[in-house]
């Protein structure tokens, strides 16, 4: 906030332009350069209806993870299991709706077992959330080794389910959750927004949502401010699950097929948005729409690479290098923060 | 004696004994010696990667990208050779590929050490961007053919014996002890040099560390150059074991890994573990992988025990540590 009153009179103009939030400012500033920067580079395709369609298609999947992770990394914690709750939950989705249910199934009957394959797929990732959750909480474990334990289970239990093959074939009326079109827009666009805005309203608007900052920012503080730390923590994780298996579901209708190892590489892609969105990796801050901007400069960055032929290798490089360069970027930045800070205190001592 | 009982390591053994007495009694070929030099051979990769995770557990950190370095340094290292068609002694092989391992791991440590930042998220990057420049820059090809110093090596056996059973000639491999080298070198940095109980130390707690005058920056860019190191070391070994180098090999291996080093003890930021107890975590690790083929448990199963194994490894103490402060 000192910092908005020292530039007041400097720059009035852009300030209008801009939000409170240097982060986000940052965010944007660099959003926008990527765009223009693919549309330069693919000149005439990338700036298009299809284009653009397109990613809208595909970046919610990521969009959803990335929201889970987001909340346990407000708390100071990690989910690393959110691709193998995601994978194991559209698994058994997917074992509902190409095996158990008949071939012929009409109407009420074949709404009947969507509605269980969804209601199943749910119930699992809260569940596995749960575990993740309580093990982190209780027993006050590494989050960072729980999930990696529980990504490990998860996967393993799909990969034992299908024994290694894919799960394909769904009915119409599931693939409309990931291939069809509501107005104009795509329909896993309207999922990632309405648990986007859902995430919104739990951090910002819920006691749970309070609490989670506070778990972050000092847990010490938040137990003797009377916060349920391992309710909360729990109820974190079981969100960060939940979130996962529908973005599992999104997945398999988009793609009309369910693996035990889809999407491995979203791990580190989810981690990447989190931090280009200016999470804090220690906990304590955090916003939905930072996150919802960052997802959009990664897929940019990703369509813009698939139009210039750039191969699955190369991308994977390109995300590596670009979380380092991330993280190195915010640590200079508030590290010029803190020291104009601490030289504006100078000054006015 | 009853010091001796009390310690992690002596349950480990004891789990590690009576797995092993189960599996042979369902499985007596569990305890031929071909299956006990096998067994001692495919601890090596495992337990090289397993010591510099021990040093980063210890200081309080979580590398996942030392399976990348291995198999950048072996690749890189088996495409050189195969270049100029190499054909003197194994050890410059060795060589160059423990130099690019330094090398990678100087980045990870000059990045954790200079910025402050978290070490998982580091490697995590790392990791994608050391395998995704060699796939993307040097070759995709599995080389199937090693070079004539390589194969030699790979052949390098002593006390070798014929089974009678079979006929087939059994030896135990050189690699092993370039592993109890690696072993005693790393229980000694440990141990008995300044900046092996400033790792300890780190991992205690970070600000009393700064205090006593160590400098973290000097321990943490040892730590993860040492990982760098090692990280050389086993992937050209592991070249040499499976006879190829292959750039999509070893990397997905690192859960197996740290899931053995936690087994032995190892507390990630506790200020805790062994080297004695990672070789006991890396072995048990190896035989219970064996023993599933042996029990004739699909493969596809490894996955799932893995992660049941790190669960069951990182829970335990805790609770037996809640039963203590309750006690």
């Amino acid at each position: 906030m000192s910092d908005l009153q020292t530039n007041d009179g400097k720059r009035p103009l852009l300030q209008r332009f801009m939000t409170s939030d240097d982060n986000l400012n940052r965010l944007i500033i660099i959003s926008l350069s990527i765009f223009v920067l693919m549309a330069v580079l693919n000149s005439g395709r990338f700036v298009t209806m299809r284009n653009f369609r397109s990613m809208s298609y595909s970046f919610p999947e990521l969009g959803l993870l990335s929201l889970g992770l987001t909340l346990c990394m407000i708390t100071g914690g990690i989910d690393l299991s959110v691709v193998g709750t995601a994978n194991l939950t559209s698994i058994l989705a997917a074992k509902i709706m190409a095996e158990q249910m008949p071939a012929d199934a009409t109407g009420s009957t074949l709404w009947l077992y969507l509605a269980l394959a969804v209601v199943v797929a749910l119930t699992v990732g809260l569940a596995g959330g749960l575990v993740n959750g309580f093990l982190v909480s209780t027993f006050n474990i590494h989050p960072v080794l729980v999930t990696l334990g529980t990504w490990q289970v998860f996967s393993g239990i799909a990969i034992v389910l299908t024994e290694g093959y894919a799960v394909p074939g769904f009915p119409e009326q599931f693939l409309f959750l990931g291939n069809a079109r509501l107005l104009g827009l795509p329909v896993p666009l309207y999922v990632f927004v309405v648990f986007a805005i859902f995430v919104a309203i739990l951090l910002n608007r819920t006691q749970l949502g309070l609490s989670i900052y506070l778990i972050g920012t000092n847990i010490t503080a938040a137990r003797f401010a009377g916060v349920r730390v391992r309710s909360v923590l729990i109820r974190t994780y079981m969100s960060s699950a939940l979130l996962a298996s529908v973005a599992g579901l999104v997945m398999i209708a988009r793609t009309n097929q369910a693996k035990a190892d889809y999407g491995e590489s979203y791990i580190l892609q989810a981690v990447l948005v989190n931090l280009l969105a200016g999470v804090n990796w220690a906990g304590g801050f955090g916003r939905v729409i930072g996150v919802a901007i960052a997802v959009l400069t990664l897929q940019f960055l990703s369509s813009g690479f698939n139009m210039l032929r750039f191969n699955n290798f190369a991308r994977d490089f390109t995300w590596g290098v670009f979380l380092i360069a991330v993280m190195v970027f915010n640590y200079v930045m508030n590290e010029r923060k803190a020291r104009r800070e601490a030289n504006l205190a100078a000054d006015n001592a | 004696m009853q010091k001796l009982v009390k310690t992690h390591e002596f349950y480990v053994a004891v789990i590690l004994i009576a797995l092993s007495v189960i599996v042979g009694v369902v499985n007596p070929s569990f305890f031929s010696i071909g299956n006990l030099f096998a067994l001692l051979k495919s601890n090596v990769v495992t337990g090289i990667f397993a010591l510099g995770v021990l040093l980063v557990l210890i200081a309080g950190g979580i590398d996942i990208s030392f399976p990348a370095i291995g198999v950048v340094s072996m690749y890189m290292t088996g495409k050189f050779l195969e270049r100029i068609e190499y054909g003197g002694p194994v050890i410059l092989a060795f060589l160059i590929s423990l130099s690019i391992g330094i090398l990678l791991g100087v980045i990870n440590a000059s990045i954790i050490s200079t910025f402050k930042l978290p070490t998982l998220i580091v490697s995590l990057g790392t990791l994608s961007a050391y395998q995704g420049f060699v796939l993307t820059f040097v070759d995709t090809k599995i080389i199937n053919r090693l070079t004539e110093p390589m194969v030699n090596y790979s052949r390098m056996e002593i006390l070798r014996t014929t089974m009678e059973s079979s006929g087939q000639t059994t030896g135990l491999h050189v690699s092993i002890f370039v592993y109890l080298v690696l072993a005693l070198l790393t229980a000694w940095i440990l141990k008995y040099t300044m900046v092996g109980r400033g790792v300890y130390a780190l991992g205690g707690d970070r600000q009393a560390t700064e205090r006593a005058g160590f400098s973290i920056r000097k321990i943490e860019f040892f730590i993860y150059t040492y990982v760098g190191f090692l990280a050389g070391v086993a992937g050209i070994l592991h070249s040499a074991h499976v006879r190829n180098a292959n750039p999509f090999d070893l990397v997905g291996s690192e859960l197996n890994v740290i899931a053995a080093t936690v087994l032995g003890g190892a507390t990630i930021g506790g200020g805790r573990g062994t080297v004695v107890g990672t070789l006991l975590g890396v072995m048990l690790i190896t035989v219970m992988n064996n023993s599933l083929i042996l029990l004739g448990i699909p493969s596809y199963w490894q996955r799932f025990t893995t992660g049941m194994i790190l669960l069951i490894a990182v829970t335990v103490p805790k609770i037996n540590e809640m039963r203590r402060e309750s006690a």
